[in-house]
């Protein structure tokens, strides 16, 4: 096991004593976070699924080990960007917070008893938007997905393309392609779990070029963001539109699984690919 | 209001009396050479003044201009265009215009965002911003170009993929995430070309390419100027700085090395001539196509595969504030 994961662990216990208690966004029950996280940061009361944190992600989805890939990739300041305040700056700050280097982790680990490349993001980090480490992280395990033929699992959370990278980080969305695109012409199996919130430039790349594509119940999935069509359109919209459970009745999707069942559910999938894929090799 | 629609009023209004004098010059026996002379040289200056070296906030406008070419001038100087409709499954997007075409004598498939000239063709158009079946067809005739062998010929320009409810009924993700997917895998040569505003994943979807060409005065950006400064500086007013940060004129991109090459505009931008600006455009989409052809299929998506997979700025060392425990 990677030195990384067990220093995390202590460290998210140190973080939860800091703030013992949470309060449900949706039904606005208080909660004491380890109650919440033995719950998979599920509400009890209204079952709200909370944003997660890229490492409890893998700490509930991985059996045991997992081989971290790309943790090297760090960002950099391509324009020198400067809002309100220096993207450095920004990047500091979510480095602190969120004890992440960037907006995803990628590595490999078992699910189930198969072994995959997973990758997952984290919205905590610069609202898990998609800049050149994630672009170039999210490539590298597909390259190595490929190289060891292993099914691959991404879980995404994202608000788009990261701005402060301009067209640096567009371009991030024909690299993963292309990483996609190359996996799969292979006949490998990607699956994409969509979490709260999939926008822009990821749904609009990798999120949506899944072989199978699930998502968490009431996760905000689209492309353009609701305060861009409420502006477009003068209107509110309802607020149905755009979240996982709408997404599964207009046929984008595959499946809304609860937190809960998601593990056996990605376990059962990889068990078909798997199947299949011992056909291919024995015909 | 455009910007450059403002700054040239006066320029149009010193270009009509300049012809004026011209013709009363002619018809009457009174010599006012001098005279025109002096307006000749007053326009130039202020020409110079006005377009010597544009802001990229003043390119952004430049790009939207309403008398600027739209790709159906372009395709109108195709030898050969024959249209194909709809996405085979909802709707034909008028803001997406494709079909069978001849450049030269080399049979291409051609790509295009089309934005309208007036209120009724924009409204017809939607304003350029293609809905989801306009990225199915886009994606149809990349399949079909690739089917049969035929070189891809996009034309970018559009603000962004279309944001309305109905959009995102029909997968508007999807639709884009499928073209990048299709022209990624397509074993034919693609030359895009930005002729307008390259606005974000909407217009990725028309240029992931062998060959970027961007006029000198279009603009590609990851966010409209607006939109970034709305969402980076909560403050709408922001545009004009957010445009100089996002680095999306075409000479920025070439720096990148996102954009390939860049085709001069005449001064005053593509409308004021656009016979010639269309004619040099055309040679250089003839001559990427000439180089690209000789390629092999393998070859071809091996490069391009390269191209983007090099694409980014990170570093590799260890930053002292990452600290990853206690």
């Amino acid at each position: 096991m990677p030195d990384w994961l067990p220093r995390r662990r202590a460290k998210n216990e140190q973080a939860e004593d800091a703030a013992t208690w949470s309060k449900c966004p949706k039904c606005s029950e208080v909660l004491y976070r380890r109650d919440l996280a033995a719950n998979l940061w599920v509400c009890p009361r209204c079952g709200h699924h909370f944003r997660m944190s890229a490492i409890d992600r893998i700490n509930i989805t991985v059996d045991g080990d997992f081989k971290e890939i790309g943790a090297e990739v760090l960002p950099g300041d391509p324009l020198e960007w400067v809002d309100k305040k220096k993207y450095a700056a920004k990047l500091a700050g979510d480095r602190e917070k969120s004890q992440l280097s960037e907006a995803v982790i990628c590595g490999t680990g078992k699910i189930g008893g198969f072994e995959t490349a997973i990758g997952v993001m984290d919205f905590h980090f610069r609202g898990g938007t998609m800049g050149t480490v994630v672009g170039e992280r999210i490539a590298m395990l597909l390259e190595r997905a490929r190289e060891l033929r292993l099914p691959c699992v991404i879980f995404t959370a994202s608000g788009g393309a990261r701005m402060e990278e301009g067209m640096l980080a567009l371009m991030q969305l024909a690299k993963t392609t292309a990483a996609v695109a190359r996996y799969r012409e292979d006949g490998n199996f990607l699956v994409t779990v969509l979490t709260d919130p999939t926008t822009g430039g990821v749904s609009a790349s990798f999120a949506f070029q899944a072989d199978v594509i699930a998502a968490e119940p009431k996760a905000m999935i689209g492309f353009a963001g609701r305060r861009v069509i409420e502006q477009t359109i003068r209107q509110k919209l309802p607020d149905q539109f755009q979240t996982a459970e709408f997404l599964l009745e207009k046929g984008h999707i595959d499946m809304v699984v609860p937190r809960p069942d998601l593990k056996a559910m990605l376990t059962r999938l990889l068990d078909y690919a798997a199947a299949g894929r011992a056909w291919t090799a024995a015909s | 209001m455009n910007l450059i629609v403002e700054r040239e009023r006066g320029l149009l209004e010193l270009e009509k009396r300049i012809a004026e004098l011209r013709e009363a010059n002619a018809a009457q026996s009174l010599d006012l050479s001098s005279e025109i002379r002096a307006l000749e040289e007053k326009y130039s200056q202020i020409q110079r003044e006005i377009f010597g070296s544009m802001t990229p906030w003043q390119k952004v406008h430049m790009a939207r201009h309403p008398n600027r070419p739209t790709a159906s001038d372009y395709i109108a100087e195709f030898t050969q265009f024959d249209e194909l409709h709809g996405d085979r499954h909802f709707r034909d997007d008028h803001a997406i215009v494709g079909g069978f075409g001849k450049l030269g004598e080399r049979a291409v498939m051609i790509i295009a965002q089309q934005r309208g000239r007036d209120t009724k063709e924009n409204l017809r158009r939607n304003f350029g911003m293609p809905s989801p079946e306009g990225y199915r067809k886009v994606q149809r005739l990349a399949h079909l170009a690739s089917h049969l062998g035929l070189p891809v010929v996009t034309f970018v320009d559009t603000k962004g993929a279309d944001p309305g409810i109905g959009s995102e009924e029909r997968a508007q993700s999807e639709a884009i995430a499928a073209c990048l997917y299709e022209f990624t895998i397509a074993r034919v040569p693609i030359v895009a070309t930005v002729i307008g505003e390259g606005g974000s994943g909407g217009a990725l979807a028309l240029s992931i390419a062998d060959r970027i060409i961007m006029l000198e005065n279009s603009y590609y950006s990851v966010a409209s100027p607006e939109g970034c400064a709305a969402i980076l500086w909560s403050d709408a007013s922001k545009a004009e700085e957010a445009a100089t940060r996002l680095k999306l004129t075409a000479q920025d991109l070439l720096q990148f090395g996102i954009a390939d090459e860049i085709v001069p505009e005449p001064t005053g931008g593509a409308h004021r001539d656009p016979a010639g600006t269309i004619s040099r455009v055309l040679k250089n989409i003839t001559d990427a196509l000439g180089e690209l052809a000789s390629l092999p299929a393998a070859e071809l998506k091996e490069a391009r595969y390269q191209k983007y997979r090099r694409i980014g700025a990170w570093q590799t060392e260890r930053l002292e504030t990452v600290k990853t425990g206690p």
